[in-house]
């Protein structure tokens, strides 16, 4: 169980990275990363939405889509999941902590249409987890986007600060290049684990 | 036709389920937003006018509420205001000055030059770019009236090509002093009631042949000071309005009356000595010496 546990980590964390491996959630990838604590912020936020909303759509597909024959709704009802689940997650976080939610902005909302969480949703379906897995899975996922979103912050951060760099590439270009460059790094992860 | 009904029904439920989910949510942890933010935002003159550094009167009101703005921040409410503010807080108000803008050029149409016809775009600096606007003086107000336009609150009107600051009006936002290319107008505490109205650095001859009521560095009036609150900057006076104990003794001596005692509103003008008034500042100016 343990090291099915560790393979799932390193499998969702590293080898097939979200943000750098899968390409999913690229938007608050290159929105929210340009200060390391907004990215902390993010990430949390991610973490916490995709574990609840795997857990939720796990059982919404065993209790509601399997049983009825309607598998074919998966789509729609786990996008509607993730939209309440975001609204949700948002009342809260303005209750608990109002910087939080003032720095992630427009960011949190924009969790709706992050593709990170219901591609994590769908792989969870796919693959045919169980619900302990599942929401480990979602868990380990968010871990994956947070490892990305804060490396790349600090990136970003350094650049900002110490780099010289011209002044065309300044701003979304050069970050583009750093983070398919962090993506590279990261297919190195591949083979890690059979 | 069935399956219709089924996907319907389920999502139709799914939907509703979660919709009263978060009604309910959004009930229970209602963020009970600081109740003296929207006492503030109601005691503030809502301009949105941007002169204390946050955006709008909301940025500001959340800013106090968090302590990270002082109740004196928002200039255009001023004191007034400040109480009121600081009585939601809790503080005591730290008493600042009002200050008002004041427009240090005396030189209208009737005492300068042009030195060409100007026919572009009636704009202050459209005109500063060329050759530094039509006016003798380079250093001149041009009288387009971008401070007049800037003023969210009409403080500021054109008389005779030149723009004079209503001080009652005047609410110390500071925005027609960004607005200015020639940066003739600057914020003074209202208890300043003297000023050198010429900010020329010409040498004096320059100046004199510019207008009639430029500053040209004669010092008669740094001399005359006794309380150190002239200093020369080249050949330009300036007072310095919060040293100034508005003695008057400046405004006799010089000789463009480029010194001129603003009157305080329903103060009269005093008839010994021909100085200009506030209403059409250097009207009396052109007295014949």
């Amino acid at each position: 169980m343990a090291e099915q546990i560790i393979t799932s980590f390193l499998a969702a964390v590293l080898i097939e990275n979200f943000v750098l491996v899968r390409f999913l959630g690229i938007c608050p990838f290159v929105g929210v990363s340009k200060r390391l604590e907004t990215a902390v912020g993010m990430g949390g936020a991610v973490i916490f939405v995709m574990a609840l909303a795997s857990a939720i759509t796990w059982l919404i597909q065993r209790f509601v889509l399997t049983a009825f024959q309607v598998e074919y709704l998966q789509t729609i009802a786990f996008i509607l999941v993730i939209a309440s689940l975001v609204q949700f997650v948002e009342l809260i976080i303005k209750k608990v902590s109002r910087g939080l939610y003032d720095s992630l902005g427009v960011y949190l909302p924009l969790i709706t249409t992050n593709c990170a969480i219901l591609g994590a949703c769908i792989i969870n379906i796919q693959k045919g987890f169980d619900f302990i897995n599942a929401v480990l899975y979602g868990t380990f996922a968010g871990m994956g986007f947070t490892l990305a979103i804060v490396l790349f912050a600090g990136i970003r951060e350094r650049l900002e600060l110490f780099s010289d760099v011209p002044a065309n590439m300044k701003g979304f270009p050069i970050s583009l290049v750093a983070a398919s460059l962090v993506s590279l790094a990261f297919f190195g992860f591949q083979g890690l684990i059979k | 036709m069935n399956e219709i009904i089924i996907a319907t029904v389920i999502l139709s439920a799914l939907g509703l389920f979660f919709g009263v989910g978060l009604s309910i949510a959004s009930k229970i942890f209602a963020v009970t937003e600081d109740e003296r933010v929207a006492k503030i935002r109601a005691l503030l003159p809502g301009a949105n006018c941007g002169a204390c550094g946050y955006p709008g009167c909301d940025g500001l009101a959340v800013a106090l509420v968090e302590g990270k703005a002082r109740v004196l921040d928002c200039p255009v409410g001023g004191e007034t205001a400040g109480d009121a503010i600081a009585e939601v807080l809790g503080l005591a108000v730290e008493k600042g000055e009002k200050m008002v803008a004041r427009v240090l050029c005396k030189g209208d149409c009737d005492v300068s030059r042009d030195k060409f016809s100007y026919d572009g775009l009636q704009d202050c600096v459209a005109a500063a770019q060329i050759f530094g606007g039509s006016k003798s003086c380079r250093f001149g107000c041009l009288g387009y009236g971008n401070c007049q336009r800037a003023c969210p609150f009409g403080a500021i009107d054109m008389i005779k090509g030149l723009a004079v600051v209503d001080e009652a009006r005047c609410k110390s936002c500071g925005l027609c002093v960004a607005a200015c290319p020639k940066a003739l107008i600057e914020m003074a505490p209202m208890t300043g009631r003297h000023f050198v109205f010429c900010k020329s650095k010409d040498k004096g001859a320059a100046t004199k042949k510019a207008c009639d009521v430029g500053c040209i560095g004669c010092t008669r009036c740094f001399k005359t000071c006794k309380y150190g609150a002239i200093r020369m900057e080249g050949p330009l006076a300036i007072i310095d309005p919060c040293v100034c104990t508005n003695c008057g003794e400046c405004v006799p001596v010089c000789p463009t009356h480029s010194i001129v005692r603003i009157l305080a509103p329903g103060e009269t003008a005093p008839t010994a000595v021909p100085v200009g008034e506030e209403a059409t500042p250097a009207s009396a100016e052109q007295s014949p010496s």
